[in-house]
């Protein structure tokens, strides 16, 4: 469907796991340097210049599978190493917080204002470094010169080609339930009160007008909600007030995060029935992306199947730590003892 | 007003596309079809008016021969001519004719897509059959392709290509009181919110162009010669189709409108939307006046559900069927 959503998911979902490894950085009380170190490192591999250029390419979005692998990597471009359930939690997590913030968007443009949000507080997390600070405000003027052009309809579109990506996902979040955002059921609470979105007028009035266009009447009719008028636009530009705080760290205030898994062998079950058929370029995405993600060479045929998955044995993995670490710190040896923050997911 | 009965599952939950649902009655056999989009896959559910049988089916968007990534379906819609019912999917990769029961292709048309992706979308959407022996489909481009379909068999062939639209066509309709006397009897709808009137034929003729304020047009129908809009922001015009002339303006919605019906025979009009409502409003036309009014006769809340589908089941509006974004059932509704 739309050739321009991929940046908007990656962004969103890169500042949702930034979200929650700052808030576990911070849980485990990982000394500052190395937490620093940590985002830093991240950041900067989110923000390559190389990786950018590619993702802003028109382009389908990528499978589940492919995107899964790029953050894999991605949550790897550091000294910290997450075993698989570790990932797999975070992912869900990542996901689930964006599919929330999607439906929830009153108009379909808020999702750039929901991106916003996003490279806001990641803004934040590096406005000591300047050299990852100027990535990001690259970022900021290429988001702007992307969406901001693009009409309702045209963000409707990338809107539900993110709702198909999403679809099925039912993934109970602790602190959605607690919140009661999401029901027991993993399904989300759409309330049919507040604001009404800018543009959009509480419903209720119907207007009969004469064919020389002057009102006839006017009546109301009972919307059998609670709605109140829109508040005002947030805003497009690289500063500014969004107004919408979906997006915005939810894990600011250190509450403990997990998620059920529960409710999900149905929706994977449901999932894996559609996407059966092999898809043959399946292994060019994730080529590709390695490549681009880890500084990797094209995988041979052979190799590129989900043992990925299983991070520590693969040998790549130090070259991609070596790749990325700023400091010259290339040694795996290093990594394995001290600063091992493995134990560090176990919270989620 | 009305009561809810008994949902019909489905195989798959329904996508959050524009008019997700499908329905088509079919009195001598007692059953009606009903079809709703997932992802790349139509689901097609056949019911008994007992409600005691219930078949299923499934449709996948054709791709062609060199394995490419999957091809999306935008809509499906039955189309009811004269001669024959046909059930239309139109997807990234092209437009698929079958005979209304799903059982064989009759036709196919691939669109243009290009080698690289574009950063316009290229998918084909808006179904709509046109007076005795027409299905048009609209494109991303705004392009508007006409189908002369014969009345057997799959000698159907592209007639014309209607250039008027400059957004993407969202939806279209034909005018369905079954009068003679109007003389447009098409109306089609894009992404700015523009919205043109058609008389078909052999060359379809351009009656009006309604200007549109900035806002997708999500859905639209066509009865006594007024045209029925749902809009973005939630709103429902009624334009005479051939003047432009805006008769009535509703805030209806909370939220983008995702599907619009009208029953033929008695004038009531279904509106659903990503806020959670169905609403039902009847339309009175006075010709004499040349007035329209329109009075809010229910509200349904589908809780915590954003429709994306709602059709009546008959043509006097004595039951309707809604789908829902992830939901895997069609929910009807019957008057009590």
């Amino acid at each position: 469907m739309s050739s321009r959503t991929l940046p908007l998911l990656f962004i969103n979902l890169g500042g949702e796991m930034l979200y929650i490894l700052d808030q576990r950085l911070r849980a485990q009380n990982i000394p500052a340097d190395k937490a620093k170190k940590v985002m830093n490192d991240i950041i900067t591999t989110m923000f390559n210049k190389k990786f950018l250029e590619e993702l802003f390419k028109p382009q389908e979005l990528y499978s589940k599978k492919a995107l899964r692998t790029v953050f894999d990597r991605l949550a790897h471009a550091s000294i910290m190493r997450l075993n698989q359930a570790s990932m797999d939690k975070l992912y869900d997590l990542m996901t689930m917080a964006f599919k929330y913030q999607v439906l929830l968007c009153p108009r379909p443009k808020d999702i750039l204002l929901v991106s916003f949000n996003h490279m806001d507080a990641i803004k934040d997390f590096v406005k000591d470094t300047p050299t990852i600070l100027s990535q990001v405000d690259e970022t900021y003027r290429q988001l702007i010169e992307m969406y901001t052009p693009l009409s309702h309809g045209e963000f409707q579109l990338i809107r539900q080609t993110l709702l198909i990506f999403f679809q099925d996902m039912h993934i109970r979040v602790s602190i959605f339930l607690k919140d009661k955002v999401q029901n027991s059921n993993g399904r989300f609470v759409l309330p049919t009160s507040g604001p009404v979105p800018h543009g959009t007028q509480v419903p209720s009035l119907i207007r009969i007008f004469s064919c020389t266009g002057e009102e006839l009447s006017r009546q109301q009719f009972n919307n059998g909600g609670n709605y109140n008028a829109a508040l005002r636009e947030g805003s497009f530009e690289i500063f500014g007030d969004r107004v919408t705080k979906l997006g915005t760290n939810m894990y600011s205030v250190s509450r403990p995060v997990e998620t059920h898994m529960s409710g999900t062998s149905k929706s994977s079950a449901q999932h894996t029935k559609v996407n059966a058929a092999p898809n043959p370029l399946a292994k060019e995405e994730l080529n590709l992306l390695a490549r681009l993600m880890g500084g990797l060479e094209v995988q041979k045929p052979g190799n590129t199947d989900m043992s990925l998955y299983d991070l520590q044995a693969n040998a790549e993995l130090a070259k991609i730590m070596g790749e990325f670490t700023e400091s010259g710190d290339q040694s795996p040896g290093a990594s394995s003892k001290g600063d091992d923050l493995l134990a560090m997911m176990d919270g989620l | 007003m009305y009561h809810k009965e008994k949902s019909i599952q489905i195989k798959n939950s329904a996508s959050a596309l524009y008019n997700n649902l499908g329905v088509l009655r079919i009195a001598p056999r007692r059953l009606t079809y009903f079809t709703v989009v997932h992802a790349n896959v139509v689901n097609m559910v056949s019911a008994s008016w007992d409600g005691l049988n219930y078949s299923h089916r499934q449709l996948q968007s054709k791709e062609p021969n060199v394995a490419t990534s999957t091809s999306l379906i935008m809509q499906a819609a039955f189309c009811a001519l004269p001669s024959r019912d046909l059930l239309v999917v139109t997807s990234q990769k092209g437009i698929q004719m079958y005979e209304s029961d799903g059982s064989i292709m009759v036709y196919w048309h691939a669109l243009d897509t290009p080698e690289t992706p574009t950063e316009q979308a290229v998918f084909a959407r808006g179904i709509s059959a046109a007076w005795e022996n027409y299905i048009c489909v609209g494109v991303s481009s705004g392009a508007i392709l006409v189908f002369d379909v014969p009345s057997k068999g799959s000698n159907i062939t592209l007639s014309e290509v209607l250039e008027e639209h400059k957004e993407s066509i969202t939806d279209m309709a034909s005018e369905c009181s079954g009068s003679q006397e109007c003389i447009a009897n098409l109306v089609t709808a894009d992404d700015g919110g523009s919205l043109c009137v058609w008389k078909s034929g052999e060359e379809f003729q351009l009656l009006n162009k309604i200007p549109g304020f900035d806002m997708s047009c999500s859905s639209v129908k066509l009865w006594k010669g007024t045209v029925v809009a749902g809009y973005g922001t939630g709103q429902i015009r009624l334009y005479e189709a051939v003047t432009g002339i805006l008769h009535a303006e509703v805030n209806a919605h909370a939220r983008w409108i995702y599907s619009l019906d009208i029953a033929p025979f008695s004038g009531l009009l279904l509106s659903a939307a990503e806020d959670s409502l169905v609403r039902v409003w009847l339309l009175t036309m006075t010709p004499e006046t040349n007035s329209v009014e329109v009075a809010h006769l229910h509200n349904e809340c589908v809780t915590d559900t954003q429709i994306c589908g709602a059709k009546f089941c008959d043509g006097d509006g004595y039951a309707f069927a809604v789908t829902g974004y992830d939901l895997s059932e069609i929910i009807r509704y019957v008057q009590s």
